[in-house]
């Protein structure tokens, strides 16, 4: 293999840097290390909650304790001291009326990623909710969504000016008791996105959340939750970063997503956290717990992902399909590199008649990392007619990274359908040897075959996304970013 | 002639660990020294871990303690039999010529020699005299794939089993006859039974082996079977399980075969009947080019449940395998299926398939299908896939309007289904005999056979479908 021309390229194109790895000087208001109940009083004290958000808190952190951590996963990786993290970390200065008070570091650190806060997003139509360090910074367009009744803000914004919508839809559907860190998660989260869509809106503007870690050693447990009324329509896109550090850092949010009546919800994400350095140093730990349920008929949830971040990744977004004729989609791409570990997918859940899922997922693995795909599909015994069909797909870069499948399918209705099936290969000789007789080299025909390879996915993405997906899967592999 | 067996009131697995502390010696009276040392082994391992439960992660959808939480005789020497041996085992597959080895209870149930010598060099015949009589090859290849470590049954049987069926086939020998193994439970009472296969092939030979497990009566046993099989250079190698128990009965399957270059191996797995059958079956592909079929069907009704685990460990370059199981569920019954291909870091230019196909009938029938795959070499082909469905409305529609009733179609149709994997087996007349027991079974005018599976009630006639081809 060391002796043709060119197949070095791959060792060179998976060994790439992170791009987003600056650090930003804020100043920050932190809890103390560790996590006893004292740590939820305070979270919840200086979120100035009421008194039910504090029992709801306190009532997972107990059952948290009585659980253990899952070892289920593909994944390997040194025990995680829960005690060591920091629960909370807030930039100082809040409550900003408008941009000239945002702190400018914190300006540049938006503007380094990309991200504008300010009126230039009017441009691309896009609502930002910002998230830094558990906390949401800065939420744009309020007044724009305002007038079609959609309220988008963060989480204890919502706790603050909506009780009776987070009472009733937090925890439906993903409760404290699902899953270790979902409870974890419902005990110290300290900020997310709330969005509500009114009946018969069809939310005018792509909404979209960036969620960034900053301060060391602090854990991120952030919560979205998202409710689309009867016939609404949102596109919700979800963005995030971290710098680079040595150590791993914790991040276990929670994504709830409720669809009634013919309505729409098409959530994308595009995970970037730090993956850790060529040797498998540092990184985002990414335990993620994100479900959709379609509760109305006709309903339709739609998840796409572009995984390229996270030294571990164990995350399964998945759709419970409750109302009869709902929709549940699933479109993943999960890129890894050097020593990043990923086991992710999702699980369809068909409850009602008619159901259908669909699920369509590309793993791409290179260096020595590890890349799995598990899902479930459970056909339950009312889920009539139901359907679903899944195709998983893995790629290897190299002779050291492993590509897994672990599907579990279970059916408990004669007349549903389900298919299955995968395929794993490398990129082949033929299709390299093609585009360099034309001119192309191996680098960018890598590219272009990589593109082509995750192109099905990628096509789901909102324009804003796809874009950014695109480049980031091409610098990935160009070896500028890791 | 049963003092050996403790009163019940006690658990299983405690009753086997009594059994193994105060009559160790009797347990390993007949045993080469290496056979002994890992039985004490293999003890300390079930001691900590104990029988598998439904709350371990491979045990999820199987309910195991519905076994190992009864009451069973646990015998530690061998049962006069309550009726005629040699009429229970008398087998009659039409133009089928074998050489059959009986166990009853677990026990080698042939009248003396127990291990019979072919002119050319093949020997067969009850482990426990192997053990006697060719202890070099018993402790070569004892224990050593069936990992004591892999599971709660596998430990015990380590630990406590006493006989079973021994089969050698030297070095270019190849098998004339198909050997058949019949395994029959018939006691009147709930009965544990173990037994302890070791085959040995060695280069460049051939070997075609029936492995059946058959019950008689009705009465509920569990049965923990662990069969080891070596495959030398370029030798081939056939198996053929067929599963015929009574619907109160366990099984407990543990086939563990590991494959030098060049070899070929074939194993069928045939369940027609069984209250609750657990197949785990391991292929180790050790040497270059080495190919491994493994099939299966699985036709299953009541509130049977049939669970076929299967790892395909691709540990060398160049090799392929390909797996297809394919089942019919009726009325409540459960079906899981979880195969597992494992590619190695260094077995590069793998091919390797894998295949589940199901069709439920009724609402009640349940199937967990999971087809992993688990890669780290690159240059591999490998592809997998599942499915889930019900006979084709089209195809039946196109039967019905040519004058073929809906029943006869529906037979139609599954036997299709099912034909598949039947037409995989290369020895004719039991492929024939086979085919008749399939529609049989689909007809279900196939329960727990009265003598072995393959009497089959009407042993010359074949058997034909109400069909008239013709007008298709």
């Amino acid at each position: 293999m060391e002796n043709i021309p060119g197949t070095n390229i791959l060792d060179e194109v998976t060994q790439g840097d992170y791009k987003f790895g600056f650090y930003t000087d804020i100043e920050n208001d932190t809890a103390p290390r560790g996590l006893t109940e004292d740590t939820i009083r305070f979270i919840s004290a200086k979120k100035e909650e009421p008194e039910w958000m504090l029992a709801s808190r306190l009532k997972a952190f107990r059952h948290w304790l009585t659980l253990k951590e899952p070892e289920w996963a593909h994944v390997h990786y040194p025990a995680i001291n829960y005690q060591n993290i920091i629960y909370y970390a807030a930039p100082k200065k809040k409550e900003y009326a408008s941009l000239d008070e945002i702190d400018p570091e914190l300006l540049e650190t938006f503007n380094k990623l990309g991200i504008s806060l300010d009126e230039q997003k009017k441009l691309t139509g896009v609502a930002v909710d910002a998230v830094i360090d558990s906390v949401s910074v800065k939420t744009t367009f309020q007044d724009t969504l305002g007038k079609h009744g959609v309220i988008f803000c963060s989480f204890s914004e919502a706790v603050r000016n909506h009780p009776e919508l987070i009472q009733k839809y937090m925890g439906s559907v993903v409760p404290y008791t699902d899953n270790y860190f979902a409870a974890l998660n419902s005990a110290v989260f300290s900020d997310g996105s709330f969005c509500f869509i009114p009946k018969g809106v069809r939310c005018p503007l792509e909404l979209s959340t960036y969620f960034r870690i900053n301060a060391a050693n602090t854990g991120q447990f952030e919560r979205t939750l998202i409710v689309a009324e009867d016939s609404s329509y949102v596109s919700y896109m979800e963005g995030c970063t971290a710098p680079m550090r040595d150590e791993n850092q914790l991040h276990a949010a929670i994504v709830e997503i409720v669809a009634m009546d013919d309505a729409e919800v098409k959530y994308s994400t595009v995970q970037n956290w730090y993956p850790g350095d060529k040797n498998g140093l540092g990184g985002v730990y990414n335990f993620v717990t994100k479900r959709g349920l379609c509760k109305g008929r006709n309903s339709k949830i739609s998840w796409t992902q572009v995984e390229t971040g996270s030294a571990i990744t164990w995350k399964y977004p998945s759709c419970v399909l409750m109302g009869d004729n709902s929709v549940g989609e699933f479109y993943s791409v999960a890129v890894t590199n050097h020593y990043q570990q990923a086991d992710t997918g999702t699980k369809m859940i068909h409850i009602g008649k008619n159901t259908r899922s669909t699920i369509i997922s590309k793993g791409i693995s290179a260096g020595k990392s590890n890349n799995s795909y598990r899902g479930l599909v459970k056909i339950l015994p009312a889920a009539a007619n139901s359907r679903n069909f899944s195709q998983c797909d893995s790629l290897l870069l190299g002779d050291r990274c492993g590509a897994h499948t672990f599907p579990y399918i279970q059916a408990r209705n004669e007349t549903s359908i389900v298919e299955h099936e995968a395929t794993t290969s490398k990129i082949s000789e033929d299709q390299l040897f093609y585009c360099k007789q034309r001119g192309i080299d191996t680098e960018k025909a890598i590219g272009l075959i990589v593109n082509g390879y995750a192109k099905e996915v990628l096509n789901k993405l909102p324009m804003e996304f796809a874009v950014e997906a695109q480049k980031l899967l091409a610098i990935t592999l160009e070896g500028s970013v890791g | 002639m049963n003092n050996e067996h403790l009163v019940q009131e006690i658990s299983l697995d405690e009753m086997l660990v009594n059994q193994f502390d105060t009559q160790f010696e009797l347990i390993s009276a007949n045993d080469i020294e290496a056979v002994t040392a890992l039985r004490k082994e293999a003890m300390t391992q079930f001691m900590t871990t104990g029988f598998p439960s439904s709350s371990d992660e491979k045990w999820r959808n199987t309910e195991i303690e519905a076994f190992t939480e009864e009451n069973f005789q646990y015998y530690l020497t061998p049962m006069e039999p309550e009726r005629d041996i040699e009429d229970m085992f008398r087998c009659e597959v039409h133009n089928f010529d074998t050489e059959i080895i009986s166990l009853l209870n677990g026990w080698c149930a042939d009248k003396k020699p127990g291990l019979k010598t072919l002119p050319n060099g093949i020997v067969y015949g009850s482990l426990r005299q192997a053990m006697q009589y060719f202890p070099e090859i018993v402790a070569r290849n004892y224990g050593k794939i069936a990992d004591f470590r892999s599971n709660g049954f596998v430990s015990i049987n380590t630990a406590m089993v006493q006989d079973g069926v021994f089969i050698y086939v030297p070095d270019g020998v190849e098998a004339e006859k198909t050997l058949q193994m019949i395994k029959m439970i018939d006691r009147r009472e709930s009965l544990f039974v173990q037994s302890r296969n070791l085959i040995v092939l060695g280069k460049n030979s051939k070997l075609s082996l029936m492995h059946c497990d058959d019950s008689i009566n009705h009465f509920k046993s569990l049965i923990n079977t662990v069969t080891e099989v070596f495959i030398g250079e370029n030798a081939h190698f056939e198996l053929y399980k067929l599963q015929n128990l009574n619907n109160q009965s366990g099984l407990v399957n543990s086939t563990f075969i590991r494959q030098e270059a060049n070899s070929t191996v074939k194993t069928n797995t045939l369940t027609f009947n069984c209250g609750m059958i657990r197949n785990n079956i391991t292929v180790d592909l050790q040497g270059e080019n080495a190919h491994a079929d493994v099939l299966g069907l699985y036709l299953m009704d009541k509130k049977q449940h049939i669970d076929n685990q299967i790892y395909i460990n691709h540990n060398a370059p160049h090799c392929s395998s390909n797996e297809k199981f394919k089942g019919i569920l009726d009325d409540e019954a459960s079906a899981v299926f979880n195969g597992y291909i494992h590619v190695a870091r260094n077995a590069q230019k793998t091919n390797a398939y894998q295949n589940n196909n199901n069709i439920l009938l009724k609402p009640t029938a349940t199937i967990n299908t999971m087809p992993f795959l688990e890669i780290y070499a690159d240059d591999v082909k490998c592809s997998h896939g599942a499915t889930i469905g019900q006979l084709d409305q089209e195809a039946m529609f196109y039967m019905r309007s040519r004058g073929i009733s809906s029943s006869n179609a529906r037979l139609l149709l599954m036997y299709a289904f099912a034909a598949d994997i039947i037409n995989q087996i290369s020895i004719e007349p039991l492929r024939q005999r086979i085919d008749d027991m399939v529609k049989k079974r689909l007809r279900g005018e196939l329960s727990v056979c009265e003598k072995c599976v393959l009497h089959c009630g009407m042993p010359e006639k074949e058997y034909h479908f109400d069909i008239d081809l013709s007008k298709l």
